[in-house]
């Protein structure tokens, strides 16, 4: 089912006298998300993906704007009438019911021709719980779970009826690190399975990046930027989209433009055709520097950092907003560790011109 | 190890010495007391061991008119408190403003005075040369003869102790409620919406689970609390319980110990030993119970 936010906001009193206004916590969202995708919403802490999410599960009710499930108007529906399955960030189980009970719930509210008898739940039950990989632990309480099964019973419940739509809160943040890269493949494996239309909030960009068809860049209640995980690493419409996604993080320099060439720190390092005479912000993603003794770029040289696949080069250069730069370079490259500086050429496609007030992408002809 | 062990042991002993002096000690005298027939207080000797005790007492029409009061009062006011209480939480932890000023006015009565509680169900509910009393007035007005609640018939007077009761204990409970319920955490209440759940539902299906740790704590003291009561009937009627019908099984107790007719400990500790295997029972019958339908998180 294909999902359409049309000019959404969603504004809550300011709980603050001193401040005037209202706090506004999604700032007129327009989003169509198509049908059966696994939809990342991505953004730092307090940047309204969570208030975008109740929003489209009907626990709140944006103060302007539509939402539209396929072509129906479900704006001023009631979570109930939606058909959409949450799962929450703590998994809200209800620790009182067996995780057949549990998954169980949702259809036990099910109302007139809908009406299922006991066995019937049982048997769809145990089909999601088999689905998500739980058919054995049926009888347990929650609290004889471990975090990663846990987080599957709260998906098996969200799925069982059938949800149009499928939102997960922060899925993988109660996980430790390497149950959470494998239940982010298991959230793909599922979501591929039922081809239900999916959307997860994380802040993590790697969790975001590795899993989503679409990733949704917020920011302040605003969405920066849509697309593939790849094209918005590529291609950043803002120096927040680049800062924010990729690790080690883009590295920001303070720069200038003349002549169509970029300067850092008063030298020369890179060409770049059709951009005007300007200060700017140059971004550099790790992977940007290549070792080359006669390099345009000059960095003070820290340590070398050997990690396998491939080597990470640490450096300073003075004009960096970051105390360290990170360049990553094949692990065949060599480093003269014992002079004081080193050299690279940078990588046309992995440097980003910002305009230095408003952050907004310039772009490099050719 | 040994060393260890005479250690634990060490810490032990100022509590174990106050509980053996004072609790376990009296415990093993009253159950002899309640065994020995013909006690006499003063040379402390008896006459043989038997159930004439318990036998006397149970056939005492004033310990019977104390067991049937007592009964009364513990299921008319436990389930009925414990209600009403349910009922004061749910609506208070609704309500956003004036939340605190509410639960102030219904903890009002835990901090008061239990006879001077008893004095204003006086002016509510005595008749006097100069009055009716309040709860009459309400009474005639609606077109009602007036009733003698605190010294006339047997059922306005038990109507006044199960209210009155009821009352005390009511901010214990609503206190607990309240607090059990802004435990539950918000998640529950948006994931049993999201999934359909109707109100009652919700209220059925996860509130009352939620909370039933709580509940089931306010039932099992309150039946135990209940079958101690003693002083609220003191507070309404006065000493003389057994003249107004309205002795309980401990005001039994008492004047059986020091009352007007006192001076027999060994009826009074038979007594006490009933009391004591009702409480037992019963609360055997609320755990077995509670095993079934209190969930511990």
């Amino acid at each position: 089912m294909k999902v359409t936010l049309q000019n959404l906001t969603k504004k809550f009193p300011n709980r603050n006298k001193k401040v005037k206004g209202d706090v506004i916590a999604v700032d007129d969202v327009s989003l169509e998300i198509p049908d059966g995708t696994l939809v990342g919403l991505l953004g730092p802490s307090g940047c309204g993906k969570s208030t975008t999410l109740n929003l489209l599960s009907g626990l709140l009710q944006p103060t302007e704007g539509k939402i539209f499930f396929g072509d129906d108007d479900v704006t001023r529906l009631p979570p109930e009438h939606r058909g959409v399955g949450l799962v929450f960030q703590n998994y809200a189980l209800y620790p009182h019911r067996t995780v057949m009970g549990n998954i169980c719930f949702p259809l036990e509210n099910l109302k007139g021709e809908q009406k299922l008898t006991k066995q019937q739940m049982q048997e769809k039950a145990l089909e999601v719980a088999k689905l998500v990989q739980i058919d054995g632990l049926m009888e347990r309480k929650p609290n004889e779970l471990s975090g990663g099964q846990q987080q599957r019973v709260a998906i098996a419940r969200a799925l069982v009826k059938m949800p149009r739509l499928l939102l997960l809160d922060e899925p993988l943040s109660n996980l430790d690190a390497r149950l959470r890269l494998q239940t982010r493949e298991e959230i793909r494996r599922i979501q591929r399975s039922t081809g239900i239309t999916t959307i997860f909030v994380t802040h993590d960009q790697e969790e975001a990046m590795s899993i989503s068809d679409l990733i949704i860049v917020m920011k302040d209640g605003a969405i920066h930027q849509v697309g593939k995980p790849q094209e918005i690493y590529d291609d950043p419409i803002d120096l927040f989209v680049a800062t924010f996604l990729g690790t080690p993080p883009i590295h920001v320099f303070d720069a200038n433009v003349k002549g169509e060439k970029l300067y850092i720190g008063g030298k020369a390092v890179l060409d770049v055709p059709g951009v005007a005479d300007q200060d700017i912000t140059a971004a550099i993603r790790p992977e940007g520097f290549e070792l080359d003794e006669n390099g345009a770029f000059e960095a003070e040289l820290d340590r070398v950092e050997v990690m396998g696949r491939d080597v990470s080069v640490v450096c300073r250069h003075e004009n960096c907003q970051a105390d360290a730069i990170r360049a990553i370079i094949p692990s065949d490259a060599q480093v003269d560790t014992a002079k004081a500086t080193v050299r690279f050429d940078l990588k046309p496609g992995k440097v980003y011109l910002f305009h230095k007030e408003t952050g907004k992408r310039i772009r490099v002809e050719g | 190890m040994e060393n260890q062990n005479r250690k634990g042991w060490l810490y032990l002993l100022p509590a174990a010495l106050f509980l053996g002096v004072f609790l376990v000690y009296p415990l093993i005298d009253v159950l002899i007391y309640s065994f020995e027939e013909n006690f006499n207080f003063a040379s402390q000797e008896g006459t043989g061991v038997g159930l004439y005790n318990f036998s006397y007492v149970l056939h005492d029409p004033y310990f019977l008119q104390a067991v049937k009061n007592t009964f009364i009062l513990v299921f008319i006011t436990v389930p009925l408190s414990t209600g009403i209480a349910l009922l004061i939480s749910l609506g208070l932890s609704s309500i956003k403003k004036l939340r605190n000023a509410f639960q102030t006015i219904y903890f009002l009565p835990y901090v008061t005075n239990t006879l001077a509680v008893g004095l204003v169900f006086m002016i509510l509910f005595k008749k006097t040369p100069y009055t009716d009393g309040f709860a009459n007035q309400i009474i005639n007005f609606f077109g009602g003869s007036s009733v003698d609640f605190i010294d006339g018939p047997y059922w306005a007077k038990m109507f006044v102790l199960c209210f009155y009761t009821v009352w005390v204990v009511m901010p214990f409970k609503v206190l607990i409620l309240t607090s059990a319920l802004a435990s539950v955490n918000d998640t529950y209440y948006q994931a049993a919406r999201v999934d359909g759940t109707s109100r009652s539902g919700i209220f059925f299906k996860v509130t009352l689970p939620m909370i039933s740790p709580s509940l089931f704590y306010l039932v099992i003291t309150g039946f135990i609390g209940a079958f101690k009561a003693y002083s609220d009937a003191v507070a309404l009627f006065g000493t003389n319980l057994n003249v107004a019908e309205m002795n309980t099984i401990v005001g039994y107790v008492y004047d059986m110990l020091y009352g007007d007719s006192g001076g027999y400990p060994s009826y009074a500790s038979a007594a006490a030993i009933i009391l004591f295997t009702i409480v037992l029972t019963i609360t055997c019958i609320n755990l077995l119970v509670s095993k079934k339908h209190v969930h511990y998180s």
